[in-house]
């Protein structure tokens, strides 16, 4: 298997192994705070971050533990976040929706749904006040573009010429709702080219095309810098929030549902790799078994981990 | 009163102190909307595009949540921002960054994001700007921990509180009463820092404890000095810190003086007044010697007209009318009291600042 795709199948397979632990163990109810799985998304994260440098940082929202674990954030400090615990990457102030990891470039997650975005484009402006080659991505849902301020982050960026990737998650349903009772159109791509700003819709589902693509967007950004807005399609498996299929709700159709829940991202891959005869059962089992053993060790570290001390409740409310 | 050496107004230390900072830190950003227009925001941001150029002095596009989401995002990599806004109404726009963001993100980042940027807000009345832009608005702002939030009066501290402002690691939103901007006083040339974090007793006295802050301090002024013919001595306190909000100078002065009235700049109901009061009976339920009281605009918004105006503001009659009443002085002397104010006050449009408030102070 070829280092970059044993790589890209590693980080996917980490995603989806992570959160599918996640999902099993949140019926114990420790780990007490909501949860908004990417189980199904995460090729956009995997195929975008794969192509980003320490020093290229990563913005995102409620729904981030894809855009964490991708960017490279640690594993121990999200799981110890999840359940509330002093080694939380927030210390326990912040949950499943504020992950962070500065020291690799994850550096805020914020639940409002385009709250982000207006705070990406400022880590964009300041890259071009410095002077660095590098780029901002900044990951959303679809609905995040109902809100006035993804109009001012992108016409911002796009008047001051910076160094950002939009990456637009279009995933359907903002909870419940469809995306056809929000906006008129699926095609987000037509709010980038109101904003002057060099657009692309794909596929979400597919790593390989997603990494190929982000690639050369990522390339173009540091060459000379200017916004993209990238769109791609994909679906959750589960619920908005929570560890479950919320399915017998009737709320996504049948034939949309059997359509998108066989474009899985992760069987989609395996199927690349087997027709390109890189797919190695041995090195996918060692992958397998060496992710199961460090989510075991997050996991077993976050339930031993003490929690926050109670009389640390106003510290860090003034710097 | 201390010989004055250097007289600006408000709004040229605000000036001073924005450029001096801007020479010192090459990593501060000013950025608002007609910051770098020919009226360059009441004079307090002229020129500086032409000193430090468009990428550090940023006219911004008419996106107040955006722009504070983009100061945000500077902040916590590296940058210091100054974000300026005309009137404080176009900041209810940005309120979703900065109550879910710039004040949570230290906390949020346990300890890892501090987002030092400062955000000026003009407040206050003058010729009939209304309902939607003359507001003070400061109890929005000041009920969110992690935000500091100031209300300066003097131009000594116009300038001290911005220059401490920008220092600070804080989110710091500064609450600039139009018509302060014009008041003049004394300001020393050099950076200096004067503290954002207690009130100031501007004026000692004995008998009752006047609270106020932002320009109608002034009007409490003018009253000191009626009520001094009248054997009255009040001492003033001007708060200047709404945020975090530290009672200590005022419970002192109240356990002296055992009255107290809070002059808001804002709305009675729901107002710093009532927090105030609250905070001093919380440490003494025997404090008070009178109950105390709140002046503040009345419950309905403002109007534009002068004429609703003249009812809707409360001025030095009413404040000598409550200290009266708290001090039970007799209705003779009441009414001489009123009567010497009618005297000393000048004709004045209710629309335009007061002339004898223009200081020097």
């Amino acid at each position: 298997m070829k280092s970059l795709y044993k790589n890209l199948f590693s980080s996917l397979l980490k995603l989806r192994m992570t959160e599918n632990e996640i999902a099993k163990k949140y019926s114990e109810q420790e780990m007490r705070c909501p949860v908004h799985l990417s189980i199904g998304q995460e090729a956009a994260a995997v195929g975008v971050c794969s192509n980003l440098e320490l020093q290229d940082q990563v913005y995102s929202t409620h729904r981030c533990h894809s855009h964490y674990l991708a960017k490279g954030g640690d594993l121990r400090s999200m799981i110890s976040e999840l359940y509330g615990k002093r080694s939380g990457c927030c210390g326990g102030r912040g949950g499943s929706m504020h992950l962070m990891d500065p020291s690799v470039g994850m550096m805020l997650s914020l639940p409002i749904v385009a709250s982000i975005i207006p705070i990406a484009v400022g880590a964009a402006l300041s890259l071009k006040l410095k002077k660095k080659k590098n780029v901002i991505s900044v990951f959303f849902g679809d609905a995040a573009v109902e809100e006035g301020v993804f109009h001012e982050s992108a016409n911002f960026a796009s008047l001051n010429k910076l160094p950002i990737v939009f990456v637009c998650e279009n995933n359907k349903y903002s909870c419940f709702t469809k995306i056809n009772e929000r906006q008129p159109s699926e095609d987000i791509t037509r709010l980038a080219k109101c904003h002057n700003i060099s657009n692309l819709r794909m596929n979400g589902n597919n790593l390989i095309n997603v990494y190929e693509k982000s690639k050369m967007i990522i390339q173009q950004i540091k060459k000379k810098p200017e916004p993209f807005f990238l769109q791609l399609d994909t679906y959750r498996h589960v619920e908005h929030c929570g560890p479950n299929s919320d399915d017998n709700l009737n709320y996504r159709g049948k034939s949309e549902l059997n359509n998108w829940l066989k474009d899985d991202p992760l069987e989609n891959f395996i199927k690349f790799l087997k027709g390109e005869n890189e797919y190695d059962q041995k090195i996918v089992n060692e992958i397998n078994d060496k992710i199961m053993i460090e989510i075991n060790s997050a996991f077993k570290f976050a339930k031993n981990d003490k929690f926050p001390n109670p009389a640390s409740i106003k510290k860090f409310v003034y710097a | 009163m201390p010989k004055i050496k250097r007289l600006l107004s408000s709004s040229e230390a605000i000036l001073e102190a924005s450029d001096q900072m801007m020479k010192r830190d090459n990593k501060l950003i000013l950025i608002g909307e007609g910051i770098n227009d020919p009226k360059g925001i009441f004079g307090t941001t002229s020129n500086l595009f032409k000193i430090y150029g468009k990428d550090r002095v940023i006219e911004s596009p008419i996106s107040e949540n955006g722009i504070t989401g983009v100061s945000i995002g500077l902040s916590i990599n590296g940058f210091k921002v100054l974000l300026i806004h005309q009137r404080v109404e176009f900041a209810l726009l940005s309120l979703e960054q900065i109550i879910n963001n710039a004040a949570k993100s230290f906390y949020v980042s346990n300890g890892k994001h501090n987002v030092p940027i400062v955000i000026r807000m003009v407040i206050g009345r003058g010729w009939g700007q209304g309902p939607a832009h003359s507001q003070s608005l400061e109890t929005v702002f000041s009920s969110t921990p992690g935000l500091k939030v100031i209300i300066p009066s003097t131009p000594y501290d116009a300038k001290g509180m911005l220059i401490s402002s920008i220092f600070d690691p804080n989110p710091v939103l500064i609450l600039e009463h139009r018509w302060f901007h014009f008041v003049k006083g004394d300001v020393p040339k050099r950076i200096y820092k004067t503290n954002l974090k207690k009130p100031n007793v501007i004026l000692k006295g004995n008998d009752i404890t006047v609270v106020a802050s932002s320009y109608n301090i002034n009007e409490v002024i003018f009253c000191s000095k009626i009520l001094k013919n009248f054997g009255i001595s009040i001492e003033i306190i001007d708060l200047r810190v709404l945020r975090p909000l530290d009672t200590e100078v005022i419970f002192k002065s109240v356990k002296k003086t055992g009255r107290l009235i809070v002059f808001e700049i804002g709305n009675k109901i729901y107002g710093v007044g009532g927090e105030i009061i609250s905070m001093i009976l919380e440490k003494d339920f025997n404090i008070f010697k009178s109950s105390p009281s709140r002046i503040g605009l009345p419950d309905s918004p403002t109007p534009s007209s002068r004429a609703l105006a003249e009812k809707y503001y409360p001025n030095s009659s009413d404040i000598l009318k409550e200290i009266s009443k708290q001090l039970n002085v007799n209705v003779e002397v009441q009414e001489k009291i009123i009567n010497l104010l009618l005297d000393k006050i000048p004709e004045n449009e209710i629309d335009v600042p007061n002339p004898e408030f223009k200081g020097p102070f």
